[in-house]
């Protein structure tokens, strides 16, 4: 019927719009980095110059991928122990209880704060904590961005990984527990070897999380254009040197911030994609 | 053709050499000629599998929703081939009921009965809309239990007064047949003994196709019967004949209970 | 005793030992994680209902001078978040107009196409703009609005930034309320001969409707607390501004200003707690409505 077919065909346009914005992306990340790695070639990627003083410009991205990848990483390490053990807590010990629907409402409320209170809230908060154990002279540094970092992906690490843990067939465990096993040995023999993968992606996509995230780390890393040699020093992300000096940039500045979006999109892409990959195989 | 097909005296359906297949050379139904009789109880029947709900859908082309299904063959309502005629006009003289109750979750006791007209955009005088509403509730013997609420949601209603429901929002589009595929499967034996009690009274006024997995029931409320076995039809007359009389020793299997 | 069951005894109270101190910690790692959530909450609590009166809804945020001036005398700060609030309203309803009829569409694409070829595509197209950073999605803004279309900062620029965040999940909750309606009610429009697209139109949607309301209202919760995309291409105003072409304030743009200003450190609080009562709110109207539905 023509009605239909209209119909139809505006629902194929529309999808096909999707599919036209995601290629849009790429081509206009492309052609505005195009002139910053015509000027320094691939060297870009490894360059730690960050020079705008006229007539002596020279960019580079490697202390922006540096700061992002240590930041990150470290806040994955910091958010694993935690964002499992919470999984567990909802999935395993309590579940179905009144108190685990409490603890995963909280963690959903965690991902519901915006970056900018997490950024307040690390600035006013845990700096002056960080300053007073002595770590660090005004408590700005990788170590501050990272732990912020952690807390904001936890939610996005236990609610993926919660579901996993919950969908481990109970024989399997009963089983065990017929033989004596303990719950600890469950949770380790048992769960675990079942839900790896699962909890595996669910981290990877954390991960993918962190190494986008801006106002927060903006606040508090410190924002020096250096590749950091020290937990507690100073550094920069490349979600926030775009932040911060895209206001006045043009020209070669611009093309290199561009051109530093196009490699966050590429890296967050290519890690995103990882983790669905792994969940998409498990289904 | 098959000898055990009879034929019919007053017939408002044929169906001939119909094959439809869902995936390129799996029929599910096979070369079928038969006629329907007007203003009767037609059961079709037969184990899982053998394609008496695939041919029912082929009647008001619900086929057209899953292009990968193939249908050949004819089938002509009153001597005019369906697929002349427009899916809504179609649809209009041929109305289906369907195994589980499907009210409109949405739209109330009133507005449910009234849908065919409702969504296809045709106007009513509210006189008319009125006793259009009243007159089928009547029919599905629902009117004295909802005539009160018949503005509420029809989600408090039994399974059995939701289904009733679906057969007055049917009726209420004045169709000529009506196809009911498995229409009280999912009902208790109470519920389902007012549907059948209601077809049967339906069939003065209506055409009644309807499909069974329950033999008892085609035994109960039917005027023809078919028996259909792996996409062919084995055997078509009239009810009372075949089941004292089956003509074909997969038919006599069947009704024995040799396989279900 | 035999010396075999003693040490059968050993080990096995050995086992249980560590598996009561594994649940003490997980318990205690729970704990931690939330934590945060309660420790924002009351600092923003705590420090910001100073500010919140009846101009802090009506007036534009104040200068520097003023606060300055204010600070110094040990005033309340004169001014609010007007701009801000106008300004949020603006791109977020200009995002939604955008993003919420383009993702439904999508969504209902995928749910009539399932397990075909191009719907998957689509759909790994769509989780794939999930994961980009916000800030990513500024530069894209800026390159495809604030450049060619609108010569300048404005709020169209952010709302489209908004927008490509909103879209993924709005088609996702689309598509997985669509899944969840039996199709014996598609059928059922489709038997009494009504076109497909007016059951879809007026069976289906309307019987999804609270799905997909809890999936747009989530939506809008995500993005109304973003900045940095904002950064990029709304740049903030210090007046109300309704037009969309032109540069415009947001709430978190405001918070990010008076962060910068040390003058205005009493405001970030309340701008802060509003916009987190904000997001909290949005956030539990639609589990009211997910639950509803599920009765």
């Amino acid at each position: 019927m023509k009605s239909d077919k209209i119909f139809k065909y505006l629902l194929f346009s529309a999808s096909f719009l999707v599919i036209i914005v995601a290629a849009g992306m790429v081509f206009t990340l492309s052609s505005g980095a195009i002139p910053a790695f015509k000027e320094f070639g691939l060297k870009f990627i490894i360059s730690n110059q960050w020079n705008p003083t006229e007539g002596r410009e020279s960019y580079g991205a490697l202390p922006f991928i540096a700061g992002t990848v240590i930041t990150s990483v470290i806040a994955l390490l910091l958010c694993i122990p935690l964002a499992f053990s919470t999984s567990l807590f909802i999935a395993e010990y309590f579940y179905k209880k009144r108190v685990a629907m409490f603890l995963s409402t909280m963690v959903d409320l965690l991902a519901g704060i915006p970056s900018i209170v997490y950024g307040l809230w690390g600035f006013y908060v845990l700096r002056p904590f960080i300053v007073e154990l002595g770590l660090s002279p005004q408590g700005y540094g990788i170590f501050t961005a990272s732990l912020i970092l952690a807390i904001m992906i936890i939610p996005y690490a236990t609610s993926l990984s919660s579901e996993i843990i919950s969908m481990v067939p109970n024989d399997l465990k009963e089983a065990a527990y017929a033989m004596g096993a303990t719950r600890l040995e469950v949770i380790f023999n048992v769960i675990l070897p079942n839900a790896r993968s699962g909890i595996f992606a669910s981290f990877i996509l954390a991960f993918g999380r962190a190494l986008g995230e801006t106002m927060a780390v903006t606040m508090l890393i410190g924002n020096s254009n250096i590749v950091p040699t020290g937990l507690f020093q100073t550094g920069n992300t490349m979600a926030s040197v775009i932040a911060n000096q895209f206001g006045e940039a043009d020209g070669l500045k611009l093309s290199s911030l561009i051109a530093i979006g196009l490699i966050l999109f590429v890296i967050t892409g290519l890690i995103n994609a990882i983790g669905k990959l792994i969940i998409k195989k498990l289904a | 053709m098959n000898e055990n097909i009879d034929r019919v005296d007053n017939p408002i359906i044929k169906i001939e050499n119909l094959s439809i297949a869902y995936d390129k050379d799996k029929f599910a139904v096979k070369d079928i000629n038969v006629e329907i009789e007007k203003n009767a109880v037609t059961a079709i029947m037969g184990p899982s599998g053998c394609g008496k709900s695939t041919l029912l859908r082929a009647i008001n082309r619900m086929h057209e929703l899953y292009p990968q299904i193939v249908t050949k063959g004819d089938i002509l309502l009153k001597d005019e081939n369906i697929m002349d005629m427009s899916t809504i006009m179609l649809r209009r003289k041929i109305g289906m009921v369907f195994q589980r109750p499907n009210p409109f979750p949405t739209m109330s006791i009133y507005d449910n009965v009234i849908a065919g007209y409702k969504l296809n955009g045709i106007k009513l005088k509210k006189n008319d809309r009125d006793q259009i509403v009243e007159e089928s509730l009547i029919s599905v013997a629902l009117w004295d239990e909802v005539k009160d609420t018949l503005f509420k949601k029809g989600s408090f209603l039994s399974g059995g007064q939701q289904q009733r429901l679906c057969i007055a929002r049917t009726i209420a589009y004045k169709p000529d047949v009506i196809l009911l595929d498995e229409p009280t499967s999912a009902l208790d034996p109470i519920a389902t003994a007012r549907v059948e009690d209601l077809l049967v009274k339906l069939k003065k006024d209506y055409t009644i196709v309807l499909v069974t997995h329950n033999m008892s029931q085609a035994a109960r409320i039917s005027d023809k019967s078919m028996f259909m076995y792996m996409g062919n039809l084995i055997e078509y007359g009239n009810t009372m004949k075949m089941f004292t009389n089956p003509r074909n020793p997969k038919t006599e299997q069947y009704l024995t209970g040799k396989f279900g | 005793m035999s010396s075999a069951t003693i040490q059968y005894n050993t080990r096995s109270d050995y086992r249980k030992r560590k598996n009561r101190l594994f649940y003490w910690l997980v318990i205690a790692m729970s704990a931690i994680t939330v934590s945060p959530i309660l420790l924002i909450v009351y600092k923003l609590i705590i420090q910001g209902y100073k500010q919140i009166n009846w101009s802090f809804f009506t007036k534009v945020a104040p200068n520097t001078l003023e606060a300055m001036t204010a600070n110094a005398q040990g005033e309340v700060i004169p001014g609010g978040i007007l701009n801000g609030i106008t300004g949020t309203f603006l791109i977020v309803v200009m995002a939604a107009i955008i993003a919420i009829p383009v993702g439904i569409m999508i969504g209902l694409f995928l749910y009539e196409n399932q397990g075909k070829r191009f719907a998957s595509i689509v759909r790994d197209i769509s989780d794939i703009l999930q994961g980009v950073p916000s800030i990513v999605l500024g530069l894209i803004a800026y390159m495809w609005v604030v450049k060619p279309v609108t010569h300048g900062f404005s709020a169209l620029a952010g709302s489209v930034a908004l927008a490509i965040m909103m879209l993924p999940l709005i088609i996702r909750s689309t598509e997985e309320t669509m899944k969840m309606i039996p199709t014996s009610l598609k059928e059922a429009g489709l038997a009494l001969g009504v076109p497909y697209y007016k059951v879809i139109l007026r069976v289906l949607i309307p019987t999804g409707f609270s799905g997909l309301s809890t999936g747009i209202l989530l939506a809008i919760s995500r993005i109304i607390g973003e900045t940095a995309p904002l950064m990029l291409t709304t740049l903030g105003s210090s007046a109300v501004n309704w037009d969309l072409t032109k540069p415009t304030s947001a709430i978190p743009l405001l918070v990010w200003e008076f962060y910068n200003d040390p003058n205005m450190a009493n405001l970030i609080w309340s701008s802060s707690l509003f916009l987190m009562g904000f997001v909290l709110v949005l956030n539990i109207i639609s589990k009211r409505i997910a639950a509803k539905q599920n009765r």
